[in-house]
């Protein structure tokens, strides 16, 4: 028999990015608010302290602040047809855990999507039709516009403290900043952040190549900021420890540093770590959700939280595992294309050129993880799909944003892996590479998709989450575009030695290496029940008074990094929910 | 962790540097700063680079010196070769200790694998949470035997992989060469690590990943900080020039194409 707890207006299951804004903008609007998290707690002090926290073997090789598979992970094939078996140890994509979420171990790049992408499927046929849209391939327009939520952007940005230069404002496009991105209301709330010198090598050849380059847009602070809540980031030192660690000196955007001390001094808002959901329970009606129920690691026992709104707020994986198994949608079938739960699966296509310049000084270890300079001269709405014979797009980054030895020792294609000629090679290259990276378009397809694991089952008992997914000939095609012109610009710039890193038609999924951990799809937003999981506020068909946060609702992944658009969906819902749903508890479309 | 080595994570190995268990990596020091390194003369807020490796080098007892002062208390570093492990038996630490002596050899510029202690580092990997995979998934079924690009699916934990890998590496080394892979010379020993690495050797599926760790183990221990054993006196940062736990760069990301002229710290806040 489970523990039941007292009832609450609002219970928020995952307090990273999404939890945390939700969090503090319904408790803000008087509500009893209650935020389940499976892990840890976390804060800068004393979690993220300097020197420990300054540590490779700890964060970057052995993830400490990651998901922990043993804990939970999910099966991986790459067709239907194929046995799915467990992703046992990280490789691919890292899922965060405990307080902060994957908001504390980013690297802080904050896009927005371009507006063609919100309308892409529209934007496809208007351009140049039907049959352009490969076979399989799920091109949806998202049911909300890059202009509805454009303040909402503008609110997270002001929020999470985005150095940047804006390149359009209210369409007068701007000197410096991005030509290509969607009109801006405002200026980036800090100015962008200073060129380390390999970005600056990228700038000259990009603009000697006619191309627009900017600096990227960080959330890391360049400098003193408070935002809209009254929480204060310092600058960033460039100490190059982002991605996978926590932030020691307050500069990096994070739920720590821009909301959750704030959040914390609410009397109407409480936190349970080391409180894991394990589902949704749903009332007799089937139309409404009663609460969850989680697992006490503490207390070792069941407890049944009761609540009059449920908002999902965990990583994409974990959000669609547990309406899954919550019933909160019907499964997706691939081969009928009925159900909508686990539907539209989008990763990332990723690749690049490194440059090796015997006699240049490039200092890797300075750096941030929004470090460089970025064109979009190759972005969605960019390139000509009718011509290129693919659809989606790439930016480009230079940058250095980590020189840690384990992981980052580029060196020539040639050089052993061991031996008197591996360390004759890292005596003489290290500090002497850098490189430019495309981040690409990975569309979504039917038969990249989501469902329960038949055979593996979870710590708890329940079954695996199973993720099938492989490459596509569209987005390997748009891949092998990028190189086609990278490398004559990496060539331009006159390297000693340059090789190139972009996967090829036919490439399969390998789960080894680290990609990305911008998983999306799963839940995705819909204008009709029939097409996704969730409408355009996030609110669940099934169930109207469960929400769902994240990139899980991404109707097709984008180019950029996910977290831009990830914060102005979660204001954008809880936006819906403080002034449509509290007054009228109902399904809002 | 046995009493033998209860000092690694504190700070006074010098000590037994500057008595002579390591005057190899002392002299491989000298000779790499006398080939005078890299030119880092032409900033004007730091001190010439030159000079500052020379005065390393010539202060490397005197560091010491300022280390064992400042922990009397701890007992000194134990020579590698009086190490006592914590999981490796006595025929697998002498399987590492050559291994790793060849996967980073000690001669040429920097220190090999055995100068900054790789195998004290493994062993304790080993000994530790990594060892017994305690973060990973390791429920069945298990299809060891799947395609690579599926992953870790072996249902062995990494120390285990240690375990019955190096028994049967020996056997091949001993059907091959006539002698275990320890009491093999270099350029055979170079030799079967070669076909090891190329999967020549024949292991169970279970240990086929055998290579890919030991090598990432190595690396590991070359570069990651001296808290967890290896990488000690901090020698692999300095050969490559990376400052280890500095992290304060403030200033220098409009630095263009100069090389950043500080040494090395660590978390403890030992200097190199």
């Amino acid at each position: 028999m489970a523990r039941e707890e007292r009832k609450r207006d609002v219970v928020i299951v995952g307090l990273g990015w999404t939890g945390s804004i939700a969090g503090i903008e319904l408790a803000r609007e008087g509500l009893d608010v209650l935020a389940l998290e499976r892990g840890p707690d976390q804060a800068t002090v004393p979690d993220f302290k300097y020197p420990q926290q300054i540590d490779e073997l700890k964060y970057g090789v052995r993830l400490k602040m990651m998901q922990k598979p043993s804990h939970q992970t999910l099966t991986v094939r790459r067709r239907d047809g194929e046995t799915a078996l467990p992703y046992r140890v990280l490789g691919s994509f890292f899922p965060g855990n405990g307080v902060g979420g994957a908001g504390t171990h980013w690297n802080g790049l904050t896009w927005r999507p371009q507006p063609e992408e919100m309308r892409l499927r529209s934007y496809v046929t208007e351009n140049w039709g039907e049959d352009i849209i490969p076979e399989g391939m799920l091109l949806g327009d998202y049911p909300v516009t890059y202009d509805e939520l454009e303040p909402y952007f503008t609110q997270f940005e002001k929020v999470a403290g985005i150095a940047g230069k804006a390149g359009n404002l209210n369409g007068e496009i701007q000197e410096g900043g991005n030509p290509f991105e969607g009109w801006r209301s405002e200026e980036y709330p800090m100015p962008p952040h200073k060129t380390t010198y390999d970005s600056a090598k990228f700038r000259e050849a990009c603009i000697a190549a006619g191309y627009h380059p900017f600096q990227a847009p960080a959330g890391i602070a360049s400098t003193a900021y408070v935002n809209p809540y009254g929480m204060q980031m310092g600058p960033c030192n460039f100490c190059g420890f982002c991605e996978r660690y926590g932030c020691y000196q307050y500069s990096k955007s994070s739920p720590q540093t821009t909301i959750l001390d704030a959040l914390k001094m609410m009397p109407n808002f409480e936190y349970r770590t080391e409180s894991e959901v394990l589902r949704v329970e749903m009332a007799g009606d089937g139309n409404t959700a009663t609460g969850v129920t989680y697992w006490d690691e503490n207390a070792q026992e069941e407890v049944f939280q009761p609540a009059d709104i449920v908002i999902l707020c965990t990583y994409q994986t974990n959000n669609v595992h547990l309406m899954l198994l919550s019933g909160l949608g019907e499964v997706y079938d691939p081969s009928t294309g009925t159900g909508t739960l686990g539907k539209s699966y989008g990763y990332q296509m990723n690749g690049g050129v490194t440059m090796f310049f015997r006699d240049a000084e490039f200092n890797p270890f300075v750096g941030t993880g929004s470090n460089g300079v970025c064109i979009d001269n190759f972005s969605i709405n960019q390139n000509d799909f009718g011509a290129l014979g693919f659809i989606g797009g790439s930016y480009w980054r230079s940058g250095t944003f980590n020189g840690q030895p384990i992981r980052s020792m580029p060196l020539p294609s040639g050089t052993p892996s061991w031996g008197a000629d591996w360390k004759a090679g890292i005596g003489e290259w290290y500090g002497h590479a850098m490189a430019i990276g495309s981040h690409g378009s990975n569309l979504s397809y039917a038969s990249n998709h989501l469902d329960l694991d038949p055979t593996y089952t979870d710590r708890h008992g329940r079954p695996m989450m199973r993720l099938t997914f492989n490459w596509h000939e569209n987005d390997l095609r748009m891949n092998q575009y990028m190189k086609s012109q990278m490398e004559p610009l990496a060539a331009s710039m006159n390297p000693d030695i340059m090789q190139s890193a972009f996967k090829d038609i036919g490439a399969q999924y390998d789960v080894r290496p680290y990609q990305t951990t911008h998983n999306t799809g799963g839940h995705i937003m819909s204008e009709t029940p029939q097409d996704g999981a969730v409408n355009r506020y996030c609110q669940t068909w099934k169930a109207h008074n469960v929400f769902a946060m994240g990139a899980g609702n991404f109707v097709q992944n984008t180019q950029y990094n996910p977290t831009g658009l990830v914060g102005g969906l979660a204001y954008h819902t809880v936006d819906a929910i403080r002034t449509q749903y509290l007054s009228n508890p109902r399904p809002l479309v | 962790m046995k009493a033998a080595f209860h000092a690694w994570n504190h700070k006074p190995y010098l000590v037994t540097e500057k008595f002579g268990a390591y005057s190899v990596d002392i002299a491989n020091y000298r000779s790499f700063h006398q080939q005078g390194g890299p030119d880092m003369s032409h900033h004007p807020d730091y001190p010439d680079r030159r000079s500052f490796l020379k005065a390393s080098a010539a202060g490397f007892a005197l560091s010491g010196l300022a280390a064992a002062a400042s922990a009397q208390d701890a007992a000194p570093l134990l020579p590698l070769e009086d190490y006592v492990p914590e999981y490796l038996d006595a025929a697998e630490w002498a399987f590492v200790m050559a291994a790793t002596a060849r996967l980073i050899p000690s001669d040429g510029d920097g220190p090999g694998a055995l100068e900054a202690r790789v195998p004290v580092f493994i062993d304790l990997q080993l000994a530790g949470d990594y060892g017994s995979a305690d973060d990973w998934y390791m429920e069945g079924p298990h299809e060891a035997d799947a395609e690579p690009a599926r992953g870790w699916q072996s249902p062995l934990s990494p120390a285990q992989v240690y375990r019955e890998a190096i028994p049967a590496f020996d056997a091949w080394c001993t059907q091959t060469y006539e002698s275990g892979f320890a009491d093999l010379g270099t350029a055979q020993q170079d030799e079967a690590l070669k076909a090891l690495d190329e999967g020549e050797v024949g292991l169970a599926p279970q240990v086929r990943d055998f290579f890919t760790i030991l090598l990432a183990n190595t690396k590991e221990g070359y570069f990651s900080d001296p808290i967890y054993g290896g990488n000690h006196g901090m020698q692999s940062w300095v050969y490559i020039g990376f400052p280890g736990a500095r992290a304060a760069y403030r200033e220098w990301p409009e630095r263009h194409n100069i090389r950043y002229p500080l040494g090395p710290v660590s978390i403890n806040g030992d200097r190199a």
